[in-house]
């Protein structure tokens, strides 16, 4: 098991967002521990996404900051950064609608994941039998790609155009895509949405194996509730940006505020 | 598939492709002398447009970046080369109305690095143009090269001590041979194919398909997008060059809209984002350009006589496209490739594929 001293993979502090006046996020602090498996719930609208999205550099807080502790142990102060910059000091992320190259197939997919830890330049590869270093570097990543891919169980679909695979491998694809990367955080963006039960359930396995395997902290948005309870380590909720509570599964669950803003006031007082 | 078939599946495959190209030389070298000058240069215009084709493929079908500055980049790149090539006392017998720049004059250089010239410019034109411009999208990205190549075409008329104005410039040495023009076909083919085969040439239909993933997946996009829209100005201006050694005269009039959209015509017909599709399509739109010359002749079919209406074969032409996007709108290749696979399956002698392979 992974060391969860130190200090955290990840930590927003009074992160702030507003669109024209409408705060979509206030005052957020949080801090995931390395090594960690973490949930951020909330009912639709609570500003999930977004809290995703100001960490990977797609919007800009109005105010606060995120500190990120990659694997070189450092911490920096990611607020602002673009996303690519982002990607490159470890953090990868999935989407909630899945977002893959569609015209591209498996591997390729994969190997653009790759390119951003890439040295060799584009024309060194345009030039045959010259550059050598970088050729090989191209069979390098062509073949982690498709150790990449045989890890994930998804070897089959290796030269399958991506928006032809089924709806599971499809989300397993863009996982094993952020995992290309070489990150030390991944964030996933609702990855049990639009499985079935069983699915689900072999999704908290799956999460729990990438978190062993590729030694990430992992911070996951989530509606299915089995899954949050069954994997998180600690969970945060959020409700009209705001944070209402943190803890363990189990206080979380407890948490009259919690389910006060799943079930609506009258039913929580029932 | 097993390491043994694929290696032999490389040799075979490059033992054709080498058959291929020395077929193409047996031909090459031989068409001068069964053809005459116009079928000649007819199939040179296939080898330029070709090239012309596969660079605004490069910024449109593999880009993804709407562009409709094409013949601004080809003017660039057929001046450069004039420029270069004609002799100091070529130029002073030509500027007659504006003596040429003085740092202008003694420039001179040979055809192979003229071209190299015109590719460089085009493309330094290309990336400054792209700075201001890519930060738009789709039909305003048009617009804004739309614009930019007016506004050169206007330049070109008007800066007289560089580009003899609305003169042109005449008695360029026809250095476009058959030769050379497929000579460079081929190398841009290649290049381009290399690229794409490369984890770059994945990145760049990454950025295309979906800029949001790109980007969180360390993608520097904007700077993509710029690069892949300079290597293909590179090429607008390589076949500017070659136009212009070809037809030996050039002005500002050779490069409207209407240049540009003929090669829009090839890389629509042929199939966005196929390198086959463009060579497809510089062959059929060059040669029914010619071919449909005829309906703008006059025509007498028993006693009606029709006068030959100029501009009919446009007329045509945009009938075609239009009918090609409404019936097929991923053109003839869409955006497969030519594969020796694909090319073995079609006789069942190798175990058939999927209709070629998609890169």
């Amino acid at each position: 098991m992974n060391v969860t001293s130190g200090a955290p993979a990840l930590s927003l502090q009074s992160v702030s967002i507003t669109f024209g006046g409408l705060a979509a996020v206030s005052d957020v602090t949080m801090s995931v521990p390395k090594g960690a498996i973490a949930g951020l719930i909330g009912p639709n609208g609570a500003g999930k996404t977004t809290v995703f999205n100001i960490i990977t550099g797609f919007y800009k807080p109005t105010s606060g900051r995120v500190e990120f502790s990659g694997a070189d142990g450092g911490v920096a102060r990611i607020t602002g950064l673009p996303p690519h910059k982002i990607c490159e000091t470890g953090l990868a992320r999935t989407f909630q609608n899945i977002r893959l190259f569609g015209n591209e197939t498996a591997i390729q997919n994969v190997m653009v994941g790759a390119y951003v830890r890439q040295k060799g330049r584009w024309w060194m590869n345009m030039i045959p039998f010259a550059f050598s270093s970088s050729h090989n570097e191209e069979r390098e990543i062509r073949h982690t790609a498709t150790a990449l891919l045989e890890r994930l169980g998804l070897e089959k679909y290796m030269d399958a155009t991506a928006s032809s695979l089924p709806y599971g491998a499809q989300r397993r694809l863009e996982i094993a895509r952020a995992l290309a990367t070489k990150p030390s955080f991944l964030l996933l963006d609702e990855p049990a949405a639009g499985m079935n039960p069983q699915e689900s359930a072999e999704l908290l396995g799956f999460i729990r194996r990438l978190r062993d395997e590729f030694d990430l902290s992992i911070l996951l948005i989530e509606h299915d509730m089995k899954v949050v309870m069954g994997v998180c380590e600690h969970i945060w909720v959020l409700d009209q940006g705001m944070l209402i509570a943190n803890g363990e599964p189990e206080e979380i669950r407890k948490n009259p505020k919690v389910i006060e803003a799943y079930l609506g006031k009258e039913t929580a007082h029932a | 598939m097993s390491g043994m078939t694929d290696k032999k599946n490389a040799f075979r495959d490059n033992t054709m492709t080498l058959l291929a190209i020395a077929a193409l030389a047996v031909f090459l070298w031989q068409a001068p002398r069964i053809l005459d000058g116009y079928k000649v240069r007819i199939i040179n215009l296939i080898a330029i447009n070709a090239i012309l084709g596969l660079s605004l493929n490069f910024i449109y079908g593999i880009g993804g970046m709407f562009s409709l500055g094409h013949a601004g980049f080809m003017a660039i790149g057929a001046y450069v080369s004039a420029i270069l090539i004609l002799t100091p006392e070529q130029k002073i017998a030509m500027w007659f109305l504006d003596p040429i720049a003085p740092w202008l004059l003694n420039l001179h250089a040979p055809f192979l690095v003229s071209l190299l010239a015109a590719g460089f410019f085009a493309a330094f034109f290309g990336w400054l143009i792209s700075l201001p411009v890519l930060r738009l999208g789709g039909d305003y990205l048009g617009i804004a090269t739309l614009g930019f190549s007016e506004i050169l075409r206007v330049l070109i008329m008007n800066l007289t001590p560089i580009t003899n104005g609305s003169l042109g410039i005449k008695g360029i040495p026809a250095h476009t041979s058959l030769w050379m023009s497929y000579g460079i076909l081929v190398a841009v083919v290649f290049g381009t194919v290399r690229i794409m085969n490369s984890n770059f040439g994945n990145v760049l239909k990454a950025v295309r398909d979906d800029e949001v993933a790109a980007k969180t997946m360390g993608i520097d996009t904007f700077r993509t997008r710029v690069l892949a829209f300079s290597i293909g100005c590179f090429g607008g201006g390589i076949g500017g060059a070659l136009m212009g050694n070809l037809i030996t005269t050039i002005g500002p009039t050779m490069f409207t809209i209407a240049q540009t959209y003929s090669i829009l015509m090839i890389v629509v017909i042929g199939g966005l984002g196929s390198i086959t599709g463009s060579i497809i399509g510089a062959v059929l739109v060059t040669t029914m350009l010619e071919w449909l010359r005829f309906v703008e002749n006059p025509l007498t079919i028993g006693s009606l006589n029709i006068p030959g209406i100029p501009g009919m074969r446009m007329v045509i032409f945009s009938v075609l496209l239009i009918a090609v996007i409404i019936f097929r709108r991923e053109g003839i290749m869409g955006m497969r490739e030519f594969s020796w696979n694909w090319f073995f399956s079609l006789f069942g002698s190798s175990k058939p594929t999927k209709g070629g392979e998609r890169v």
